[in-house]
């Protein structure tokens, strides 16, 4: 008899049905992974699990673990499986801990409340189980809160929260999409030790596909709310059946058609031994100031016509470099020019020239503007903009270009998905024709199909409109196919520059190295499956 | 935490300091000499000259302030102009009535507005929460006078359970002079038990939504555990400021319950003094409200650090 077995579970929230008839099973010991976009119900799934669905959800099938049926047990029965039976890692480490509490505090609760331990036993076993996720108290002392660790720490915080009683089930939704590529290969590595060792079973949500191919057991792919396919790894990536399978599978390894150009040596955009330093908070009124460098000491250029990536972990100086080259923060040292003119304190004339696309398609619109209005906001940085028809139509244009309707123009942006509004991004950057644009990590928060999309939309208006730009990411599989040569960044510093095959391909600074070796691979693709972006 | 109380107590002294001078500067530009004023449309110039000079007011501005700052610091506010007594005097006969009143009139607010505000979040959207949506909307239109006066009908009048008006001081006893300023007490906390319940709530609402209490969920916390346990801790930064600015209106803004129920307390004197032109007296009360009011904030300051870690280092 299997630990887990889900028979025909249908969930509606309110009319809408976000599970449909979603069966599977699981075994001690054994790795599954859910795969799919947002929105196909991965999250849903969990929480049906858990039993902590939104109270207007409607249940409908089996939950069987232990051979109980959860759906029929009562809440109090059910406190009682969470957190001992069944547990759970979410995804968001910065915000998944409660920010009052102490990081010992929240550990040693789960063993208060289900094993009725003193506090103070509790609180040794927790030390000894934040210990064994790799946080000794030489290094991240008990009494610390989750604002004194990094993301990577605060998971591994989560974690012990969750295997703290050694559950049967483990539910790790999207534990390392918040994190870098060294870390989330650390996480990983500590998920798949903890299973070895207590034999738990495991389910690993996650939208990336290289994740789950050294990890995973089983794999089922969602589509809708319903299980498309499912079986063993090795069979899937060797013979996949269901349409939609194959169309992930080649969205996630998507390279774009952007073959390299080669430019000539003449400056656009010139930075040289530029520095930012930050004040840290002083701990005692009468301590000597401390100072946190972001940037120190770089230079680089971007010729014009080039598409420049930049790649590094957060915290390594990235967004600083970003803020630093559109003028929006000042700079102590060095300087920055575009065309030979100093971007620092300049005025519209220069600014007009760098234009920005940011990371969240969600956040970086006024939500009472009209998409027209959005799409045409840098026309106050030209002494002539046009107005009336001529603006209308240039704008109408634009949104054809990067793969709207005309008619689109007329919407509000929440009518909009976030793939699509990463067009309308792309849209507002691209108006008054700048001669840089920066792409700030400008695909991360997007699924795999739509982000192969957004890729060869780069890759067209690269070519038609010939863009120069700098393409900041952490990601390193995408910054390969939309850049001709890219900078390695750390602690402030470029530790690597090149030509981004060869910098890829033949790494030389051990950093860039430990990067590509962290970074997940997909598989081969099998045969019959091209890597080309599903329309 | 050391560092952050340092900040905050220097930015007491600075308010306070500037304060003081905004408030002098203010109540040198208001119209009107008080030595003429006290001594009527009729009086010779010389007699306002010598009045001038006994009380003072001949002296260079810089000088008087100094002299007014000085005397504060030392607990001497000076002499009224229209009562010939000291002010110091007055003050304490009338702060032992206004801040009891004060917090008399926040502890009842914060006892109501807590369980109210939990059971309305913890049964959030059903027929409960409904009806305290209600009468704290109710509560919170109703002016608090209103409020004083049908107490009086019914607690006083009616039932006779306590007196209409006045205050019996504290010589005969707590309980009797607790007990001729329950009325007064209630008639203020009401509209301001309102406002903290609906804050809490809303409070308490928002930071069910968050994501560390769907961790707690998992780990096995009841509904109920989870919100006492998780919830409260991290609702209670609106909770606290509520309460800052409540107080500082108590001080201050119980000037018409004040008289409703004549008592002679704070508010009442400010409002002699400044229909008499003793603008001493306005100065120092108001300066001495201003202080309570910069404390309160000060404590207030300090209750968030130590109730989220993240403030303690300060920005």
């Amino acid at each position: 008899m299997s630990l887990l077995y889900v028979d025909q579970l249908n969930i509606k929230l309110g009319p809408v049905s976000v599970l449909k008839d979603v069966s599977f099973s699981l075994q001690q010991g054994e790795i599954l992974a859910l795969t799919g976009e947002s929105g196909s119900g991965k999250s849903m799934t969990a929480l049906a699990l858990m039993q902590l669905l939104p109270d207007i959800a409607k249940t409908d099938g089996r939950i069987l673990f232990q051979r109980e049926d959860l759906t029929t047990k009562t809440e109090k029965e059910l406190c009682k499986i969470r957190g001992s039976d069944i547990s759970m890692v979410f995804q968001e480490p910065m915000t998944a801990l409660n920010p009052v509490k102490t990081i010992s505090a929240q550990v040693s609760e789960t063993l208060i409340l289900h094993k009725g331990e003193t506090p103070r036993a509790a609180r040794e076993k927790a030390q000894s189980i934040l210990h064994k996720v790799g946080l000794p108290p030489s290094v991240v002392p008990m009494g610390r809160f989750p604002h004194e660790l990094s993301g990577g720490q605060r998971q591994r915080v989560v974690i012990a929260i969750a295997v703290a009683l050694t559950p049967s089930l483990l539910i790790a939704d999207e534990p390392t999409t918040a994190l870098d590529v060294t870390t989330q290969a650390q996480i990983l590595a500590l998920l798949k030790s903890l299973v070895k060792e207590t034999n738990m079973a495991m389910i690993l949500i996650t939208h990336d596909l290289a994740v789950v191919a050294n990890m995973a057991d089983n794999i089922a792919i969602m589509q809708h709310g319903k299980i498309v396919e499912m079986a063993p790894t090795q069979t899937l990536f060797s013979q996949m059946h269901h349409p939609y399978t194959k169309s992930l599978f080649a969205a996630s390894g998507h390279t774009v058609n952007l073959p390299y150009k080669a430019v000539n040596a003449d400056n656009l955009l010139k930075v040289t031994h530029i520095s930012r330093q930050y004040r840290l908070p002083r701990k005692h009124p009468f301590e000597a100031t401390k100072y946190a460098r972001a940037v120190s000491d770089v230079s680089f250029s971007i010729d014009h016509g080039e598409r420049l990536g930049l790649v590094g972990e957060s915290g390594c100086g990235k967004s600083t470099l970003t803020r630093a080259i559109l003028g929006l923060d000042p700079i102590e040292k060095g300087t920055i020019t575009l065309n030979g003119r100093d971007v620092q304190n300049a005025k519209a004339d220069v600014r007009r020239d760098i234009q920005v696309v940011f990371q969240d398609p969600y956040g970086s619109f006024n939500p009472r503007h009209k998409v027209s209005r959005l799409v045409c906001e840098p026309y106050h940085l030209l002494p002539n903009a046009p107005s009336g028809r001529v603006a209308d139509d240039k704008i109408s244009r634009l949104l054809e270009d990067v793969g709207l309707s005309s008619t689109d123009k007329d919407k509000y942006i929440h009518e909009f998905s976030g793939g699509q509004r990463q067009r309308i991004a792309i849209a507002r950057a691209l108006i008054i024709r700048p001669k840089l644009v920066i792409f700030d990590e400008a695909v991360s928060a997007l699924d795999v199909t739509v982000r192969a999309q957004i890729l060869d939309l780069i890759a067209k208006l690269a070519a038609e409109y010939g863009l120069s730009y700098l393409f900041i990411s952490h990601d390193l599989a995408v910054v390969r196919s939309v850049t001709d040569r890219c900078l390695v960044m750390r602690d402030g510093q470029i530790v690597e520059t090149g030509r981004t095959k060869d910098i890829l391909d033949n790494p030389t600074h051990d950093y860039t190295k430990k990067l590509i070796n962290a970074a997940p691979k997909l598989p081969a693709l099998p045969k019959g499956i091209t890597a080309h972006a599903p329309s | 935490m050391l560092q952050y109380a340092f900040k905050r107590a220097l930015s007491l002294c600075l308010s306070l300091c500037l304060a003081s001078v905004v408030i002098f500067a203010v109540v040198e530009i208001a119209p009107g000499d008080p030595a003429s004023f006290m001594l009527g449309i009729n009086a010779q110039p010389d007699t306002i000259a010598a009045l001038r000079a006994e009380l003072g007011l001949d002296q260079g501005k810089f000088v008087r302030y100094l002299e007014w700052t000085g005397g504060m610091l030392r607990g001497d506010f000076g002499t009224s102009y229209t009562y010939r007594s000291s002010i110091t005097d007055m003050i304490a006969e009338r702060m032992w009535i206004s801040l009891p009143l004060a917090l008399y009139a926040l502890a009842l607010s914060t006892l109501i507005a807590f369980p109210v505000g939990l059971y309305a979040a913890s049964t959030r959207g059903a027929p409960g929460d409904v009806a305290v949506m209600g009468v704290t909307q109710l509560g919170i239109a109703i002016p608090n006078f209103w409020f004083a006066m049908l107490l009086v009908m019914i607690f006083a009048i009616k039932l006779r359970w306590f007196s209409a008006g006045g205050f019996a001081g504290w010589d005969d006893g707590l309980f009797i002079g607790v007990k001729s300023l329950t009325l007064p007490a209630i008639a203020l906390a009401l509209p301001q038990a309102s406002i903290l319940s609906r804050v809490m709530r809303s409070a308490l609402i928002e930071t069910l939504s968050e994501d560390y209490i769907r961790t707690a969920r998992a780990k096995g916390l009841s509904r109920q555990a989870v919100l006492w346990r998780h919830a409260l801790r991290n609702a209670m930064i609106p909770v606290l400021t509520i309460i800052g600015l409540q107080f500082s209106f108590l001080m201050a803004g119980a000037i018409i319950i004040e008289q409703v129920f004549f008592l002679p307390g704070l508010g009442r004197l400010v409002f002699q003094a400044i229909t008499q032109r003793d603008l001493i007296v306005v100065e120092s009360v108001v300066m001495l409200l201003v202080f309570a009011v910069i404390s309160v904030n000060f404590i207030i300051d300090l209750a968030y650090a130590a109730v989220d870690p993240r403030l303690r280092h300060g920005p």
